[in-house]
């Protein structure tokens, strides 16, 4: 008698609250509401991945973004897969994909599904432009349930914008995240959450729990789009890669205030002059009226970028624009990434919350790497997959047409300027030396183990070695370099856009050379000493000689200071010499 | 061209459905932005496991009183409250309701946005609704309250127990098709979607039936007169008083032909025996077997709560129940002529 009455309660209750309505015919709007509802959820549910290790165990969800296959899923999903893993789509095909970038802090992995150049993906929205009350919906695989990898869509809104959430035990630190009420469940991890136009707005990665058990309570949390197009560039290095640190503490007050408590005196904020009980104004381009605020804007920021910050002091506002450093040290990193240190759920397909670690990466994988995931698989310390650095390496390479000219010009270049006074200079650079003539003075530089011995001339913090590298790039290549990478995409300060970096290590300094999309080296950096400015050189006005691109301005930086502005009007490259 | 108009007309109607959901979210975007700025975070005494320093409030009156949660939080000399725009203030504790388990605070400040609750509506099952709180204490200073979208599943009476204790307040209560009562959410806001306030979030509660997590807001027509009371400072508990006015002629099943099975159990399921001839149950229809699920909007979980919740009815009014017959749900309306007996 009991029983009966339990079972049958549960749906009548449901049933009940539909049931006054049951009788009458909705308004054509509201069916038509109802159809354009499906008709984007049944395009967006093509997009969604049910991923699964090699072996075919557990898993969570992820997004294809591109046609050529590149898929968002969260670190914590793609980790305990290894480097290579299964991803169902809603055509009921099982699709082998590989690791391409991790990023361990932002719990985001950027993977490629392997097989088609014509994947079905889905659209990126613009997530600062949400705003709480706006629908939303989540698709994935949550409990693993969906054994013919049709996607669980759970509907909701947006509960909040630019939540912090703290590191706490196993799980990893969420900034600048949405807030959703639409069921996010273990399995959910790493799969999109949707607008009402089928647009990514995030990646679905956290809950919260408490006491209730590992099942939703209509708190769950996404990484905003916004900051994975940040990190993207970087993703597709095939790097593990850093979030950042201003280096600086930062403090609440009653006022509603947010100040420097301390900060690191090698940091890039202090050489722009901040320092402690500094109130911070605005970071990142957003105003900062709380300590989580400054702490959504840093998460959202890879190393190595430069944002606007304004901070005041006794009444006086600065603006400046802030370096960020690494938030971890490079084997820190990798550490971190092997899953040593505190990490999400063991169980693959959980979210974060396990009690016990998940295996290390580097444990043999439980099945063999199919061979069409070993043709796009390179390891490398440091790296999730080496093979797409290489790939964007030479992407950018192909598409820069160097001044003198790869094997063409391996002589020494002549490079005569004039300064904005009208005064003539001349640049000289060769193999061993690089000679600087000016009215006032001459300067000369001689290449030696060690670079960062002689950063000439003063006050440019080695302009002189920087060309050095510069010609060194052109004509002899990126591998010519002791260490070289692809970094990814990164802005650079009064210049719309991101511009793809290439890093070369050479003799105790660091190159960082910028190209546009058109594969023109817009600038190039150079860090003589650790925790110092570095040299900066801004090139522009180029002009086409004969399939080479040489440029017609070059603007030299050195901390907040321009050393000067060369405008080079003559360029003469010598064949190798005898 | 018979062929085309349609596709076109669908089309069309795909795009207007469209363009009014979007005006619709807008709207409804602003609507959460007004209320959130009623919403008051508060800090008090806890703070350690499972026992939160936290939880959410509302304001109810420009000069400053705000309407929570009666809790351990504020078991403290120093409560803290924080406004959506940031600003921080010490509150007085005014008093509180230990039945209702609401209190009143009070904070220095004028011209505050807040709820009247005067203007405060009744929601009934089927109502979509909004809960504002600052669960988990996921928004700190002047970051917004957190809200969740969902619907009033039924208006029924509490039956809640925290650990071990049955809760003090047996009331009507809106039972929530959302999880809104997380740690910290008590004292948090229900409104409709015009942004009406209609209900207080309670404290976390298990159902003491089957054991499952509440989600509840309790009515502010329950809690306004305690808060009238307690801002003038003439609060009496009402733990003592009965519940709710009953009819002076209630109803009772047997004045409308219905005879329930015998009532044997603890909680015997309010399944109709028998249906007497030439009256309202059998104008109706009403068959034996019968099982009566909702008396108005009240749940009727056994023939005990049935006869309870006719009682509340005036024997001349009209019953609408929701029974279920076989698989299927029937709403039925009895009416007692005036020569029933």
């Amino acid at each position: 008698m009991k029983s009966r009455v339990y079972l049958s309660l549960v749906p009548a209750l449901v049933a009940a609250a539909s049931f006054a309505q049951a009788a009458q015919e909705p308004p054509a709007e509201v069916l038509a509401a109802e159809s354009a509802r499906i008709a984007v959820m049944a395009k967006a549910k093509n997009a969604v991945l049910a991923i699964f290790d090699a072996a075919g165990q557990g898993g969570g969800s992820g997004v294809v973004i591109t046609a050529d296959g590149y898929a968002l899923s969260n670190f914590h999903v793609a980790q305990p897969c290894g480097n290579a893993m299964k991803c169902g789509m809603a055509d009921g095909r099982v699709y082998d994909a590989v690791v391409v970038g991790l990023d361990p802090t932002g719990d985001v992995a950027l993977v490629k599904v392997l097989g088609r150049n014509d994947f079905p993906h889905a659209e990126l929205a613009d997530s600062d432009q949400l705003r709480v009350g706006d629908p939303v919906f989540a698709m994935g695989n949550p409990f693993l349930l969906a054994t013919d990898f049709q996607p669980t869509v759970t509907s909701g809104m947006i509960s909040g914008t630019h939540r912090y959430q703290f590191p706490d035990g196993t799980l990893l630190e969420y900034t600048d995240c949405l807030q959703t009420d639409a069921s996010i469940n273990p399995g959910n991890s790493g799969g999109p959450l949707f607008d009402s136009q089928g647009r990514v707005v995030g990646i679905n990665g956290r809950c919260s729990f408490d006491k209730r058990g590992r099942v939703s309570v209509d708190v769950g949390y996404a990484i905003s789009i916004n900051q994975i197009k940040h990190f993207l560039g970087y993703l597709h290095s095939g790097r593990i890669v850093d979030h950042a640190t201003l280096g600086a503490r930062v403090v609440g007050d009653d006022q509603g205030r947010v100040l420097v408590s301390d900060l690191l005196e090698t940091s890039d904020a202090f050489r722009r002059g901040l320092r402690a009980d500094d109130e911070i104004i605005s970071f990142g381009g957003r105003p900062i009226s709380t300590p989580n605020g400054f702490k959504n804007v840093l998460g959202i920021f890879p190393k190595g970028w430069r944002v606007p910050l304004t901070y005041r002091r006794d009444g006086k506002r600065v603006d400046c624009i802030v370096r960020l450093a690494g938030l971890h040290g490079t084997e820190q990193l990798i550490e971190k990434t092997l899953g040593r240190p505190v990490q999400p759920g063991p169980k693959p397909g959980d979210l974060p919350r396990g009690r016990t670690p998940p295996k290390p990466r580097n444990e043999p994988p439980k099945a063999p790497m199919p061979d069409e995931v070993k043709k796009v698989f390179q390891e490398k310390h440091g790296f999730a997959n080496y093979f797409f650095n290489k790939q964007e390496q030479q992407r950018i390479l192909k598409l820069w047409k160097p001044p003198g000219g790869e094997k063409t010009a391996h002589g020494p270049w002549t490079i005569g300027s004039k300064l904005a006074s009208g005064a003539a200079t001349r640049f000289r650079i060769t193999d061993a030396d690089v000679v600087l003539e000016a009215p006032a003075e001459n300067s000369k530089w001689t290449a030696t183990n060690n670079f960062s011995e002689s950063l000439v001339p003063i006050g440019s913090n080695g302009l002189l070695p920087a060309l050095f590298l510069w010609r060194k790039l052109a004509v002899e290549g990126l591998d010519a370099f002791t260490d070289s990478q692809y970094l990814g995409t990164v802005p650079l300060p009064q210049q719309e856009g991101l511009f793809d970096v290439l890093v070369g290590s050479f003799r105790g300094v660091d190159a960082w050379f910028y190209f546009d999309a058109h594969g023109q080296m817009v600038a190039m950096e150079m860090y003589g000493e650790e925790h110092s400015d570095p040299c900066e050189i801004y090139f522009s006005r180029y002009r086409d000689a004969k399939g080479h691109d040489l440029p017609g301005r070059m603007e030299v930086h050195a901390g907040d200071a321009v050393f000067n502005i060369f405008n080079l009007d003559q360029f003469d490259f010598e064949k190798a010499g005898k | 061209m018979m062929k085309q108009f349609p596709l076109h007309f669908v089309a069309m109607l795909l795009v207007i459905g469209l363009d009014r959901a979007a005006a619709a979210d807008r709207g409804l975007s602003n609507i959460i932005d007004q209320s959130q700025a009623k919403m008051v975070k508060i800090y008090g005494a806890g703070g350690f496991r499972g026992m939160e320093g936290y939880q959410s409030g509302f304001i109810v009156s420009p000069e400053g009183h705000i309407l929570t949660a009666l809790s351990y939080v504020l078991d403290t000399d120093r409560v803290t409250i924080t406004l959506n725009d940031g600003r921080r203030f010490d509150a007085k504790f005014l008093g509180g309701d230990p039945r209702l388990e609401v209190a009143v605070l009070k904070i220095d400040a004028a011209q505050l946005p807040h709820f009247d609750l005067e203007k405060a509506v009744a929601l009934s099952a089927g109502a979509r609704v909004l809960a504002l709180s600052n669960l988990f204490n996921v928004a700190m200073g002047d970051e917004p309250a957190s809200v969740q979208n969902g619907t009033v599943s039924v208006v029924t009476r509490l039956e809640g127990r925290r650990g071990v204790f049955e809760t003090p307040y047996h009331g009507p209560i809106y039972v929530l098709d959302v999880t809104t009562n997380n740690p910290g959410a008590a004292g948090g806001a229900l409104i409709n979607h015009r942004g009406e306030l209609a209900g207080i979030l309670g404290k976390e509660l298990r159902n003491s039936l089957n054991n499952t997590w509440l989600n509840y807001a309790v009515p502010i027509d329950q809690v306004r007169q305690s808060v009238e009371e307690i801002k003038a400072g003439k609060f009496t508990s009402q733990a003592e008083l009965p519940p709710e006015k009953m009819p002076a002629h209630p109803m009772d099943p047997t004045l409308l032909g219905i005879v329930l099975i015998p009532d044997v159990l603890e909680r015997t399921p309010a399944y109709v025996d028998q249906v007497r001839p030439g009256t309202a149950a059998s104008r109706a229809a009403l068959q034996p077997d019968d099982l009566v699920l909702l008396v108005g909007n009240h749940l009727t979980q056994s023939c005990k709560s049935l006869r309870k919740e006719m009682e509340m009815i005036d024997r001349a009014d009209a019953v609408k129940v929701t029974i279920l017959r076989g698989q299927e749900l029937l709403e039925i309306t009895l009416q007692a002529g005036p020569d029933d007996k």
